[in-house]
C-alpha cells in the first residue's frame, strides 16, 4: 500500500467508527474509549520497539504518572475539571515526557536483557510510590475523581462526548506519531534498530535519538494516562503494575511492531477478549494467557507483519528481513550483541 | 529505637531474605544458564505452594509435602522449557509475552482449583514455638527458613563448584558457544537447569506458605523480588544471589519499618543505580 492508501484507509476507519459508535450500547462505547486509550500506549511503546528497537518492560509507569497526576490535581485541587482540562492534558505529556528524561539516561547505559530489567525497576519505583505513598495517593484504595471535566456547554460525563474526545485525542496522537515516525529523524531511529553500530559509524549520535525517542514516548504515555484516569474514574496501583506494561507490549507485539496500527489492532484484540469475553464467560483468562502463547509461538511478526509478508509477491533473496527481532531471535546466545558499541 | 529493635529488624529481614535465596537462586540460574527471562517464576512459587497444601490435605504429611510440591513444579518447569521456550531461541522479549501467558494459565488455574482465600500452610508443632533470648522472641520457622536456604545454598554451591556436572553448568554459563564445541549437550543443561531453578522456586513457595500465607496475586508480588535478587547478585551467580538475597530482603523490611511511605521506593530506587551504574550486577560476568 502507498501511503496515500494508507492515509485515506485509516481515515475511513476513523470515520466509521466515529459515525457507528452512538448507535451501540454503552458498554462497547466505553470499551472503545478504553481501547483507543490503550492503542495511544501501544503506539507510543511501539515508537521504542518497533522503530527503535528498544523494549521496555516499564511503560506502565508513564501511563500511571500521567492518570496519577490527573486524579490527584482534581481530587486535592479541584484543577481540570474544566477549561483547564486543556492543561492538564499538557501537563500529562510534559510529566510524561521530563520523567521520560530522567529514566532514560539510567535506562539508556543498558541494553538487552539489562534494559528489560533497568525499566522493570524503574517503573517499579513508580509503582512503589503509588502503593505506599498513601497521603497523596490514597495508597492501595487509590484514588476517586469527582466527576469528568465540563467544557462550556459539552459535558464530558456524558460518554458519548468523552469518546469523541478520546477519538479526537488517539486521532491526534496516530497523525504526529506517523509524521515522526516517517520523518528523517523516524526512518535514522530505523536505521539504528537495523544496525546501530554502522549509524555511529555514520555519524549519528545514536544515544541522543534514543534519548529523543524515549522521550517523545513518554509524552503520548503520559498523555494516555490523563485520558485513562478519566475514563474509569478511578486510579489505583493496579494500573502501573508489570501486567499493564506486559499487555501494552502484547499489543505492539500481537499487531505488529514497527507498523504504528499494529499497537491500535493489538489494543483492540486484548481488550475485546478481556473485557468483552469476560461479560460472556467466567473462563476468559484462560484464552487470554493461550493467546499470548499462540501469538508469541506462531507469529513472530505480528499480524500486521505477517499480511504484509502474504500481499509481497516472492521476497528477493538475501534482502533484509525487515523485522530485527526476529532476527536476533537466531543468533541463540546473542554472541554478537558484544560486538562494536 | 534501642539495640532490640535493630536486632529484630535484622533477624526478620534476614530470614525474608532467606526465602528470597530459594526465589532467587532458581532465576539467576535459568538467567545465567539460559539467559531466559522467566516471568513464571512467581507463578511457579505460587503454584509449588498450592500443590503442597493438597498434599497435605490428602496425606497429612508436612515433610512429604515439600519434595513433592517441588518436583511437580520441577517437571512443570521443565515441560515448558523444552515445549514452548526452546523454539524461541534467544529473543528476551519473546520470552517475556510467553512466559506471561502462563502467568495467566497458572492465575485462573489457581483460581479455579484452590479458590481465592487466603490460605496457610501450617508448620509442624515443633517450629510453632520460639526461640527466647532475654525478652526477644525468635519464631523458630524463620529459624528454619534460614538454615534450609543456607543448606540448599551450600549444596548448590559444593554442586557447581566440586562436581563434573557442576564444571558442565558453570561452562555453559561462561561461555556457550564454547561449550557446545567440547562437547556438552547445553540443550539438555539448559532443560535440567530450567527445571532446578522452578524446583527452588517450588521450594520456595512451600517454605514461604507457612510465613507469607498463599494468595492469589503472590505470584506477581513475589517476582519482582526476584528480579531484585538476581540484578544485585548478577545473573548465574549462587554467592551473588545470596548477597542479593539479603540485601532485597533488608532493604525490604527496613524500608517498610523506617520509611513506609516510601518502602518500595527505597528498595528499587538503589536497584536502578546500580543497575545504570553495573549492569551485570556485583558478582555478574558478561
Amino acid at each position: 500500500m502507498n501511503r496515500r492508501r494508507k492515509m485515506l484507509t485509516g481515515l475511513v476507519a476513523l470515520l466509521v467508527v466515529a459515525a457507528a459508535m452512538p448507535h451501540t450500547t454503552p458498554f462497547l462505547l466505553m470499551l472503545f474509549t478504553r481501547i483507543l486509550i490503550l492503542a495511544i500506549l501501544a503506539m507510543s511503546l511501539d515508537l521504542l520497539l518497533g522503530f527503535t528497537g528498544i523494549a521496555s518492560l516499564g511503560h506502565a509507569a508513564f501511563l500511571g504518572l500521567g492518570a496519577y497526576m490527573t486524579a490527584i490535581l482534581a481530587v486535592r485541587y479541584q484543577f481540570g475539571l474544566g477549561w483547564d482540562f486543556w492543561l492538564v492534558a499538557g501537563f500529562g505529556m510534559l510529566l510524561g515526557a521530563g520523567t521520560a528524561a530522567v529514566f532514560a539516561v539510567f535506562a539508556l547505559r543498558a541494553r538487552g536483557v539489562y534494559f528489560l530489567m533497568i525499566t522493570l525497576a524503574l517503573s517499579q519505583c513508580v509503582w512503589g510510590l503509588a502503593y505506599r505513598w498513601d497521603t497523596l495517593t490514597g495508597g492501595d484504595n487509590g484514588l476517586n475523581l469527582p466527576s469528568r471535566p465540563v467544557l462550556g456547554p459539552i459535558q464530558l460525563g456524558n460518554d458519548t462526548a468523552y469518546f469523541y474526545l478520546v477519538l479526537a485525542f488517539f486521532s491526534a496522537s496516530l497523525l504526529l506519531l506517523y509524521v515522526f515516525v516517517e520523518s528523517p529523524f523516524g526512518r535514522s531511529l530505523v536505521g539504528i534498530r537495523e544496525h546501530e553500530s554502522r549509524m555511529r559509524m555514520l555519524g549519528y549520535n545514536v544515544w541522543l535519538h534514543k534519548y529523543i525517542a524515549f522521550i517523545v514516548s513518554g509524552a503520548f504515555a503520559g498523555l494516555a494516562g490523563v485520558l485513562w484516569a478519566h475514563a474509569s474514574s478511578e486510579v489505583s496501583p493496579q494500573d502501573v503494575t508489570l501486567t499493564t506494561s506486559v499487555d501494552a507490549l502484547l499489543m505492539v507485539v500481537l499487531g505488529g511492531p514497527g507498523t504504528l496500527f499494529g499497537g491500535v489492532l493489538g489494543a483492540v484484540i486484548v481488550l475485546l477478549l478481556r473485557e468483552y469475553l469476560s461479560t460472556i464467560v467466567p473462563w476468559w483468562p484462560y484464552v487470554l494467557g493461550a493467546m499470548y502463547i499462540v501469538a508469541i509461538s506462531y507469529l513472530p511478526d505480528g499480524l500486521l507483519g505477517t499480511l504484509r509478508q502474504r500481499w509481497r509477491p516472492a521476497p528477493v533473496a538475501d534482502a533484509p528481513s525487515p523485522e530485527p527481532l526476529r532476527r536476533e531471535s537466531n543468533k541463540g546466545f546473542n554472541i554478537n550483541q558484544g560486538g562494536i558499541k | 529505637m534501642d539495640a532490640r529493635f535493630w536486632l529484630l529488624q535484622v533477624f526478620n529481614g534476614v530470614s525474608y531474605g532467606a526465602l528470597l535465596f530459594l526465589l532467587g537462586s532458581g532465576l539467576s540460574l535459568i538467567f545465567g544458564v539460559m539467559r531466559i527471562v522467566n516471568l513464571a517464576h512467581g507463578s511457579f512459587f505460587l503454584i509449588g505452594a498450592y500443590i503442597a497444601l493438597s498434599v497435605i490435605r490428602f496425606t497429612g504429611s508436612w515433610l512429604l509435602a515439600i519434595p513433592l510440591a517441588a518436583l511437580v513444579i520441577a517437571v512443570i518447569g521443565m515441560g515448558i522449557e523444552r515445549i514452548f521456550m526452546r523454539p524461541l531461541g534467544g529473543d528476551h522479549l519473546r520470552q517475556v509475552l510467553l512466559t506471561f501467558g502462563f502467568v495467566l494459565l497458572f492465575q485462573q488455574g489457581a483460581l479455579d482449583i484452590w479458590g481465592g482465600d487466603n490460605q496457610f500452610i501450617n508448620p509442624p508443632k515443633t517450629l510453632a514455638h520460639s526461640l527466647v533470648l532475654g525478652d526477644i522472641h525468635l519464631p523458630f520457622y524463620r529459624i528454619f527458613i534460614i538454615l534450609v536456604a543456607a543448606a540448599i545454598g551450600l549444596v548448590l554451591w559444593l554442586a557447581l563448584d566440586r562436581t563434573r556436572v557442576g564444571a558442565i553448568v558453570r561452562a555453559t554459563v561462561d561461555d556457550a558457544e564454547m561449550a557446545r564445541g567440547v562437547g556438552i549437550d547445553t540443550s539438555r543443561v539448559s532443560m535440567l537447569t530450567f527445571g532446578l531453578g522452578a524446583l527452588l522456586a517450588g521450594l520456595g513457595g512451600v517454605i514461604g506458605g507457612g510465613f507469607l500465607g498463599i494468595y492469589p496475586g503472590q505470584d506477581l508480588e513475589v517476582l519482582p523480588l526476584a528480579f531484585a535478587v538476581v540484578i544485585i547478585g548478577g545473573m548465574g551467580s549462587l554467592t551473588g544471589a545470596a548477597i542479593g538475597a539479603i540485601v532485597v530482603g533488608l532493604l525490604d523490611n527496613f524500608g517498610k519499618v523506617l520509611f513506609p511511605q516510601a518502602s518500595y521506593f527505597t528498595l528499587y530506587a538503589p536497584l536502578v543505580l546500580l543497575l545504570a551504574v553495573r549492569p551485570t550486577g556485583l558478582f555478574g560476568r558478561e
